[in-house]
């Protein structure tokens, strides 16, 4: 036990010390939120500045009164068609519309010409403005009047999801808040595991192709040594992590405070500040200017975030150990990097699985049967389960997925244990699966 | 007492035997030679003896004791294909290793700082592996597999990578050890440092051994009563009842080299004498078996006549 901690220490202090490791650390905080500001910044910019197009319109039928709009100026033009497209290529703008001689009712042969394509937002912007003047002229049959019509085009409800507990209790949830948690949750989860994954893999190789390997297999166990390694990379992975989260949260309050928005953890924070003092809650009600903006911070605070936060950091570990003892023993069983990439993509494939199937079921279905089997499958459950567990996942499956991934990393870890044991003194092998196997299968 | 038996360890791979029935007895403070080609299994040996490997059977003593996980510490090894973590500092790596041995900070550091002194590099702890020459990094690993003390030293090729102005220095610590009762398990094929070091040696040959015992007794037992004389002039007649000439070579003019064997039971003083009165003896010397002539036929799987005639007539 004394000798893994030796081992752990040595992994740890290693990687900390080097440049690379205070550079990624230092800078990845200060780089993301600058991306995230700068995109704002430039949205924002983008919209101010963005000015109509103009729009030439041939209306053969003459009963499409089309109007200006915030992107389209609307450039009546004259016959026949030839022509118009002639004059039209001559111009920068944005596109000629041809409405043929065709029936309001019924309309045929409506055609857009643009020079390059163009984007389906301003394609479609113009397909809902004929759309619209089709649709009033139908109502206008069935007698709607305009000030009716009006207020039908000006519908706009307030649409609230709240879910009720088995006890009764109530809770509202905004699932465009969880779905981002859930994206990004499962989004770090499978990063973390990659990289630091591949950390480990790099450092056998590098034991195994130094030769040290021999020297320290003769006063330790390979398995100590494995684990050893296994662990003092995972606490690299946490402390830096723990730094990432602290510094991301104090630049990305200044970033966000420059254009006026807080941080949702900093309005967590308030929260619970105030929950716990009633001068300040009530200070902070005050504070609370509109109906949207306190029901958005009742939805943060209905979202409970210990409980993610203790899931994420089992399912954060849980995924990395088995993963990492997978890639110990490819790195192991190989004697350069690029050897090793071609058992490297066998151990990624089930962590990519949960990864896409991150977004493609479990952010739009979560409680689906496909979310429920990626979340429970012990190879994807870090990922999968995260993901979904900001969306409330009932008490029973996530006992099960966090028993079947302690199972799994024990499982891996005495598989990649038998390979590596015997990978680490193996140079010069020609390795293939069958080679694995007998590895696993040797005694002693 | 000795150092290490070991009894009948065998190792058995999928498609071959790596050691099969090894029983070898290592005396305490004694340099064993563990010899063979390649491939003949001393490094499956010495991993299962480093706890690196199990055997399928057979068991090993070390120091009257069974050999167990807690023994790592009485045992240093210098593996053939060395290594060290080329991005960790000298002291940080020896600091490491030490410890890894059982040692406790505060003594690796004396240890440490001791050895670095004996081989003046006490300036070396900052430094990185990497930066170091090749035979700079071999002194480093000597250190680290001496520094524990301990009692059981394996050195796989140790010379290998050293100038002979280093090669010396090693010779002189490994000297120096065995002085301070260390046992030194000596794996090599540079037989001139057979000849100089070995008390005991060992030879394994295709996962077996085919012989062991104090150098002395083991060239003793190749011993053929064979003697090489110079001598003027080769006009003379040996009695054919009592010897038998191998061979006859001319040196420069009328001097000539003869290889002598004598009947079983003639010493040496007898042939002298007998050959004083017949021609000029100018040298004289018995024919003793190199450790190369011994392992050379033992190797090539003649037998033990075989070998005779093969060293008589070397």
């Amino acid at each position: 036990m004394n000798k893994i901690w030796l081992i752990i220490q040595r992994e740890f202090l290693t990687r900390v010390q080097k440049k690379s490791f205070l550079i990624a650390t230092i800078l990845v905080p200060l780089i993301i939120p600058a991306i995230m500001g700068g995109a704002v910044y430039l949205m924002i910019k983008e919209a101010e500045s963005a000015k109509p197009e103009n729009l030439l319109v041939l209306d053969e039928s003459g009963a499409f009164k089309l109007e200006n709009s915030k992107r389209f100026i609307i450039v009546p033009v004259s016959g026949p068609i030839e022509q118009a497209k002639k004059a039209y290529s001559e111009t920068n703008d944005f596109g000629l519309l041809y409405i043929p001689a065709t029936s309001v009712n019924d309309p045929k042969g409506i055609t857009i010409y643009t020079k390059e394509s163009q984007s389906i937002e301003k394609i479609g912007s113009i397909e809902s403005m004929i759309n619209n003047i089709v649709k009033d002229a139908k109502m206008e049959r069935y007698n709607v009047d305009k000030e009716t019509l009006k207020d039908i085009r000006n519908t706009d409800i307030d649409f609230k999801q709240i879910n009720l507990s088995e006890t009764g209790e109530e809770k509202s949830s905004n699932t465009f808040l969880l779905y981002g948690l859930s994206m990004g949750l499962g989004i770090m989860i499978y990063i973390f595991v990659l990289v630091y994954g591949i950390q480990i893999m790099t450092g056998v190789i590098d034991e195994k192709t130094s030769k040290v390997v021999e020297v320290i297999v003769s006063s330790v166990k390979p398995f100590q040594l494995m684990l050893g390694k296994i662990l003092g990379i995972a606490s690299v992975g946490l402390l830096q992590f723990t730094i990432w989260i602290v510094l991301m949260g104090v630049v990305s309050s200044v970033v966000l405070g420059s254009f006026g928005l807080k941080m949702p953890q900093q309005q967590a924070m308030e929260q619970v500040t105030a929950q716990m003092d009633d001068e300040a809650k009530e200070e902070m009600e005050s504070q609370a200017k509109g109906p949207a903006v306190a029901e958005f911070m009742d939805n943060l605070n209905q979202i409970p975030f210990t409980k993610i936060a203790i899931v994420f950091l089992f399912y954060f570990l849980g995924g990395y150990l088995l993963y990492g003892a997978l890639f110990a023993a490819v790195g192991s069983a190989v004697d350069s990097q690029q050897e090793a990439q071609q058992f490297q993509f066998p151990v990624t494939i089930p962590l990519l699985i949960g990864y896409l199937g991150l977004f493609m079921f479990v952010v739009r279905d979560p409680h689906g049967p496909v979310s429920f089997w990626l979340s429970i499958i012990p190879f994807t459950s870090p990922v999968a389960m995260v993901g979904r567990i900001a969306f409330d996942v009932p008490g029973w499956q996530l006992a099960l997925s966090m028993i079947l991934l302690v199972g799994g990393f024990l499982l891996t870890t005495w598989i990649a244990g038998r390979i590596y044991r015997v990978g680490i003194l193996m140079t010069g092998t020609k390795v293939s699966y069958k080679v694995l196997a007998k590895w696993f299968m040797m005694k002693g | 007492m000795n150092a290490l038996i070991t009894t009948d360890v065998t190792k058995r791979y999928a498609n071959h035997t790596a050691l099969d029935s090894v029983s070898i007895t290592i005396p305490e403070k004694t340099i064993y030679g563990l010899l063979g080609p390649n491939g003949a299994g001393k490094t499956t040996l010495i991993r299962i003896i480093n706890q690196i490997i199990n055997s399928d059977q057979g068991s090993i003593e070390i120091f009257g004791e069974r050999l167990q996980e807690k023994h790592v510490g009485m045992i240093g090894y210098l593996p053939e294909e060395r290594g060290l973590y080329k991005k960790m500092k000298v002291g940080e790596q020896l600091l490491y290793l030490a410890q890894l041995k059982g040692l406790s900070k505060k003594q690796a550091m004396d240890r440490i700082k001791i050895w670095l002194e004996k081989f003046e590099i006490k300036d070396w702890w900052g430094k990185k592996v990497e930066d170091l020459s090749k035979g700079m990094a071999q002194k480093v690993q000597f250190i680290s597999t001496v520094m524990h003390e301990p009692k059981l030293i394996i050195l796989d090729e140790p010379f290998s990578g050293f100038d002979p102005v280093n090669a010396q220095l090693i010779t002189d610590k490994i000297l120096e050890l065995k002085e301070n009762g260390s046992t030194i398990i000596f794996s090599t094929h540079r037989m001139e440092t057979v000849e100089s070091l070995c008390d005991h040696i060992a030879l394994i040959n295709k996962s077996k051994k085919i012989l062991e015992g104090p150098k002395k007794q083991v060239k003793d037992q190749y011993r053929s009563n064979t003697f090489v004389v110079e001598h003027r002039g080769n006009n003379f007649r040996l009695p054919a009842d009592r010897y038998e000439l191998m061979n006859q070579q001319p040196i420069e003019g009328d001097l000539f080299s003869s290889s002598i064997k004598a009947r079983d039971g003639i010493k040496g003083n007898q042939v002298i004498r007998d050959l004083i009165d017949i021609t000029e003896v100018h040298s004289f010397q018995e024919k003793l078996p190199s450790m190369a002539d011994i392992f050379i036929s033992l190797v090539k799987g003649e037998g033990d006549e075989a070998l005779k005639k093969h060293l008589q007539e070397a």
